[in-house]
């Protein structure tokens, strides 16, 4: 515990307003890597942050499609290829009857890639981070409104940030170790 | 505001008692940090006590074969499907609460989805059971599924009973991600609350590390939306399929194409009134009641009579097509159905769902927690009287009367149908000792003070 080295800072905010103003002066300042963290996620905070939009969307479309293809494919083949019964006098491809399976598929593997896609954005499980050494940290996950700047943002300075955040309403700054 | 009449421009407020967001945390935390209480110990010996029985049952019948059911030819199917049916629908109330009330911002919502959507989880297991053992050779029942085998045999994709396992497979499967995303932030708050190691590890285990992170946020909202507008749909797939079950069959009483919508309201009317049942109990006993307010029961209760009236007018309109097709086996069905052996079941389902739900139409009714209470519990028994006519009645008198038979069920169903709520109770009852009833951070964020822009906080 003696010469850890430094990797940012972590100023705590009073209220969701006060972060939230905060985030949007560190963006008006030019800061980049800081990130906020609240007990629930606050209103507007993605444009105070200056972040851009999830792309989750687009991972679950094509999930999505993977589903209703594979579906639909799994359906033919073994309907028209591995086992072609005539049933109820229907053709072998009677595709009316695979629609509510090319749906069901659809929606489940949707649902993975919402689920585990949103996991692997988040990179999580990441049972440990140098934030949970932390004891004020704990109150994030109750009433704690934080703001942590990353050392390696071109604009860090670990006198002149620590200051800034106390100018912009941080009650408490600490310096956050490896 | 007046007595009798809410100003629709003030919003009733959702929290009360004044909570921060603190204490909002402690109060929904507490049942789970505190020792369980007496009640707990003994409501889970009964649970388990029906849950060993539900075991046996199922042993018994694995061991002896579905003889020991009283089904007979001509009714095949006996309270193995009305079980599965019943259980089925009341998973609907969950996901319609925390998918579709989602969709359209009903941010009341918030405090009882936890809690619904664990109730859906719970009951679409119930139903698994029956699924799995009504097929009578269990230890075959992956036959279900399009496995490649040295049989060479694969699964007819025409039958609706194979949508019924994709369906209900996805809905569990879509239900229980759904839920687990919605606990990982309140997974977090209890391991960082955690005092004890244990604690410290589980929940932080399954918190996977959440730290509250915006960026983590932002796609986790993302995800949640996703997940609440593919669950919308899912839902609505699920009970229609199940009503395929029935109406893509040739039999009078089971084929009408009313069955999907008809089969949807109704398992959402089960379903909120054994929400209503579950959390008149909870909310007392773990004393929530400034979060499952009496404007969160009246709410539902509103809903349930919407959908006992929706229930009631399929009804109606059955019989009507029934005389208006024209179609001599239809209107006997029907006939039958009201006036037959089974009368005494269709007339207690129409007493139950169609009748005592109108009560509803009363403030004070729908605002007292004992007549809530029993109404919805009569609904319930109502909703398992309206799957017992629908299989049953329309089975017993077949197209030939010398096959016509009358159905009763052994003490095995009925003791397998006992012992299914004791596994719903079982783990409902865990689910309230080890995790959060109450979406904690749900909650905060409808609280006016998680509004940035809320004027009377510290900042401005």
């Amino acid at each position: 515990m003696t010469s850890q080295r430094v990797i940012g800072l972590l100023g705590s905010f009073p209220s969701p307003a006060a972060v939230l103003k905060a985030a949007e002066s560190l963006r008006d300042a030019g800061y980049q890597r800081f990130e906020v963290y609240s007990p629930f996620p606050i209103h507007g905070m993605d444009r105070a942050m200056g972040i851009k939009d999830s792309p989750l969307g687009w991972i679950v479309v094509t999930c999505g499609l993977i589903g209703l293809s594979g579906a639909l494919l799994l359906q033919w083949w073994v309907s028209v290829e591995a086992y072609a019964i005539v049933t109820s006098g229907k053709p072998l491809f009677s595709f009316q009857a695979f629609v509510p399976i090319c749906f069901e598929l659809m929606v489940l593997l949707s649902g993975f890639g919402a689920v585990f896609g949103m996991f692997s954005l988040n990179k999580l499980p990441q049972l440990y981070h140098p934030l949970f050494r932390k004891q004020s940290f704990l109150r994030a996950t109750s009433d704690g409104f934080f703001v942590s700047v990353d050392a390696d943002d071109p604009r860090y300075s670990q006198v002149e940030t620590a200051d800034f955040l106390t100018s912009i309403g941080s009650v408490t700054v600490e310096t956050i170790e490896e | 505001m007046s007595v009798m009449v809410d100003d629709p421009s003030v919003r009733t407020p959702l929290v009360l008692g004044g909570h921060t967001f603190a204490s909002v945390s402690d109060a929904v935390c507490a049942p789970v940090e505190q020792k369980a209480p007496k009640w707990w110990v003994a409501s889970f010996a009964v649970a388990l006590s029906l849950l060993a029985l539900l075991l046996a049952m199922l042993s018994k019948l694995v061991w002896t074969g579905v003889g020991v059911w009283g089904l007979n030819n001509p009714v095949m199917w006996g309270w193995d499907l009305v079980g599965f049916v019943f259980w089925v629908g009341i998973g609907h109330a969950g996901t319609l609460i925390s998918a579709i009330l989602f969709l359209f911002r009903q941010k009341w919502r918030t405090s009882i989805n936890r809690f619904a959507e664990a109730m859906t989880i719970f009951a679409v297991m119930c139903a698994g059971i029956y699924i799995a053992f009504h097929v009578g050779r269990v230890w075959v029942a992956y036959y279900l599924f399009p496995i490649p085998n040295s049989m060479a045999m694969w699964v007819n994709f025409r039958s609706p009973l194979m949508w019924d396992v994709f369906a209900v497979s996805t809905y569990f499967t879509i239900s229980l991600l759904f839920w687990y995303v919605g606990l990982i932030p309140d997974l977090a708050t209890l391991r960082d609350r955690a005092v004890t190691k244990t604690r410290k590890i589980w929940y932080g285990i399954f918190a996977m590390g959440w730290r509250g992170a915006n960026r983590h946020w932002q796609h986790y909202e993302r995800a949640y939306l996703i997940l609440a507008a593919l669950s919308t749909p899912l839902v609505l797939s699920v009970h229609s399929i199940v009503s395929f079950d029935f109406a893509v069959s040739q039999l009078p009483g089971w084929h009408t194409t009313i069955f999907p919508p008809y089969f949807v309201a109704g398992a959402i009317f089960s379903g909120f009134a054994m929400v209503v049942t579950l959390m008149i109990i909870a909310r007392k006993l773990f004393k929530l009641e400034s979060f499952m307010t009496m404007h969160h029961l009246e709410t539902m209760n509103k809903i349930i009579l919407a959908t006992g009236t929706m229930v009631g007018y399929a009804y109606a309109m059955e019989f009507f097509i029934a005389w208006y097709s024209g179609n001599p086996y239809e209107s006997f069905a029907f006939v039958n159905r009201a006036f037959g052996p089974y009368a005494w079941a269709y007339w207690t389902m129409i007493s139950c769902n169609v009748i005592f739900p109108q009560l509803f139409w009363f403030k004070k009714i729908r605002r007292s927690i004992p007549a809530m209470f029993v109404i919805s519990i009569i609904v319930n028994i109502g909703m398992w009287f309206e799957r017992f006519v629908i299989t049953a009645t329309s089975l017993h008198r077949d197209f030939l009367p010398s096959s016509w038979f009358y159905y009763s069920p052994t003490w095995v169903e009925v003791c397998q149908f006992i012992g299914s709520f004791g596994l719903f109770l079982t783990f409902f009852l865990l689910f309230l000792k080890y995790l959060p009833m109450i979406a904690i951070s749900e909650v905060k964020a409808i609280m006016p003070e998680a509004d940035p822009h809320h004027h009377g906080g510290d900042h401005v």
